[in-house]
């Protein structure tokens, strides 16, 4: 199929972007967004061009490096899909596509379509963890027992692949989603009722330190993410904040 | 304290309970306006309870004063906030494949809201204060009624009227399950509550909607 693509095209960090339009033809159903991508950059390469920059790494849905912004939607129409798993017969001959990089001021555009979402390592690492002694006695975690429904929401809440898709869909950039799923996944297990307390109010306050914006519960994050993390692990977030902070 | 204030997740919680006490206010004034439909004379004494007893003059009234203002200032603060954290918009923004239009424009139906109040203020709140405390006029029960239909006669008010109550119900059909979702309230009940807030938004707002334009036909 013939389509015309139009793509976001930024030098650097601090150059001024803006849309370039590319005819692409050859273009089969059974391709990747990706791998259409990659043909499109063959071709920019043979005319001595500049090929377009984008984030990829596994191409199986599972790393969360690939972060496009298709036809308005991150990771493209299809639904519960990464944009490295959605495939070219989503799209129609003739069809003109939008491609831009995750929009945030958190995430600050590296070049053409990479954006630097450091903003969420950083919120990791203010206390998305289990602080475990690993010096010899570390307890078996399955010898804690856990309740089947609490396993089964934190390992959803866990499957998040911290894409952006998220912070991208929201009319807000909040990374309100993100930032729950990760507090979720240690607030329902014994294993991270320790370090509750300290956990949601730094990961919170990260959050907002990074400058993403509130969440006004459109849902957008929820329809968007690749994974289906759920809303509860926002409103989970919340209670944990309110009461974490009632105890001070 | 002060990072509990600063707090997005603080301040989205303090925004919904305002906004929960506010329909619990709507709930009230709604029930007390329905009155003026089938039973004037009932209207016109819940009206004179209103506007005479101590504890709502003195204590109710200012607290919904406190919530209104609190509901508006906090919603432009949210939204200026918003805005900032995204610094340059999409080309190309699909919104509503993934959200729908009454999430996305909250400014945009409270800010006719808020005008609404403004009129609401000028037509009722302003000469009731014009009537007790500058003209000093003695206590009278029964004129509730007849001062309140008296602002349906004309129809630019009553269209006006109208067109706020559907912004109200957008608002609501939104606004109002949102706020559970903000105080963390998301569990095995929220499809019951999320049915109970959508039939709220709707009816209340129709029904007001209905005094409106039942007072500018009785006119005619």
């Amino acid at each position: 199929m013939k389509l015309t693509l139009k793509i976001w095209r930024q030098e650097n960090a601090n150059a001024k972007g803006k849309m370039v339009t590319y005819p692409i033809d050859g273009v089969e159903g059974d391709m990747s967004f990706l791998e259409m991508l990659d043909v499109l950059n063959e071709e920019l390469i043979n005319k001595g061009e500049e090929p377009v920059e984008f984030d990829h790494d596994c191409r199986e849905g599972i790393c969360g490096a690939c972060s496009l912004q298709i036809n308005g939607e991150p990771h493209g129409p299809d639904k519960l899909v990464t944009t490295c798993q959605l495939h070219m017969r989503s799209f129609k001959d003739g069809d003109t596509i939008v491609i831009e990089p995750f929009r945030a001021k958190a995430f600050p555009v590296v070049k053409d379509l990479i954006v630097d979402r450091g903003a969420f390592d950083r919120i990791q690492q203010a206390g998305g963890y289990v602080s475990v002694n690993t010096s010899g006695n570390t307890i078996d975690a399955n010898s804690i027992p856990v309740n089947k429904h609490d396993a089964d929401d934190s390992f959803a809440a866990a499957t998040c692949i911290g894409c952006g898709a998220c912070v991208a869909a929201c009319k807000n950039a909040s990374a309100m989603l993100f930032t729950s799923a990760k507090v979720s996944q240690y607030a329902l297990l014994p294993q991270g009722q320790v370090e509750a307390t300290e956990r949601v109010q730094n990961m919170v306050r990260q959050m907002d330190l990074e400058g993403f914006g509130n969440c006004s519960n459109t849902g957008a994050c929820e329809i968007e993410c690749p994974k289906g993390i759920s809303l509860e692990n926002i409103a989970r977030m919340n209670r944990e904040y309110m009461s974490a902070t009632s105890k001070g | 304290m002060g990072g509990l204030i600063k707090s997005s997740v603080a301040k989205k919680f303090a925004m919904a309970l305002s906004g929960l006490f506010l329909v619990l206010f709507l709930a009230q004034h709604f029930t007390i306006n329905f009155t003026s439909v089938i039973a004037p004379d009932t209207f016109n004494e819940l009206s004179h309870f209103m506007g005479t007893n101590f504890l709502v003059q003195a204590i109710l009234q200012p607290v919904l004063i406190f919530g209104v203002c609190f509901h508006f200032i906090m919603g432009f603060v949210l939204e200026i906030h918003n805005r900032k954290a995204r610094a340059i918009s999409y080309v190309k923004y699909n919104g509503s494949a993934n959200s729908s239009w009454m999430s996305r424009n909250m400014i945009y139906s409270g800010a006719v809201i808020l005008a609404f109040l403004a009129l609401h203020f000028y037509d009722f709140w302003v000469p009731e204060l014009v009537h007790k405390y500058v003209q000093s006029h003695p206590e009278d029960p029964t004129r509730y009624y007849e001062e309140t239909i008296a602002k349906f006669e004309s129809p630019v008010r009553t269209g006006l009227y109208v067109i706020s109550f559907i912004f109200l119900m957008l608002h609501l059909l939104h606004g109002f399950a949102s706020s559970f979702q903000s105080v963390g309230w998301n569990n095995k009940y929220s499809k019951g509550i999320q049915g109970f807030t959508k039939a709220f938004a709707i009816i209340i707002p129709l029904g007001f909607i209905f005094i409106a334009v039942f007072h500018y036909i009785n006119n005619l």
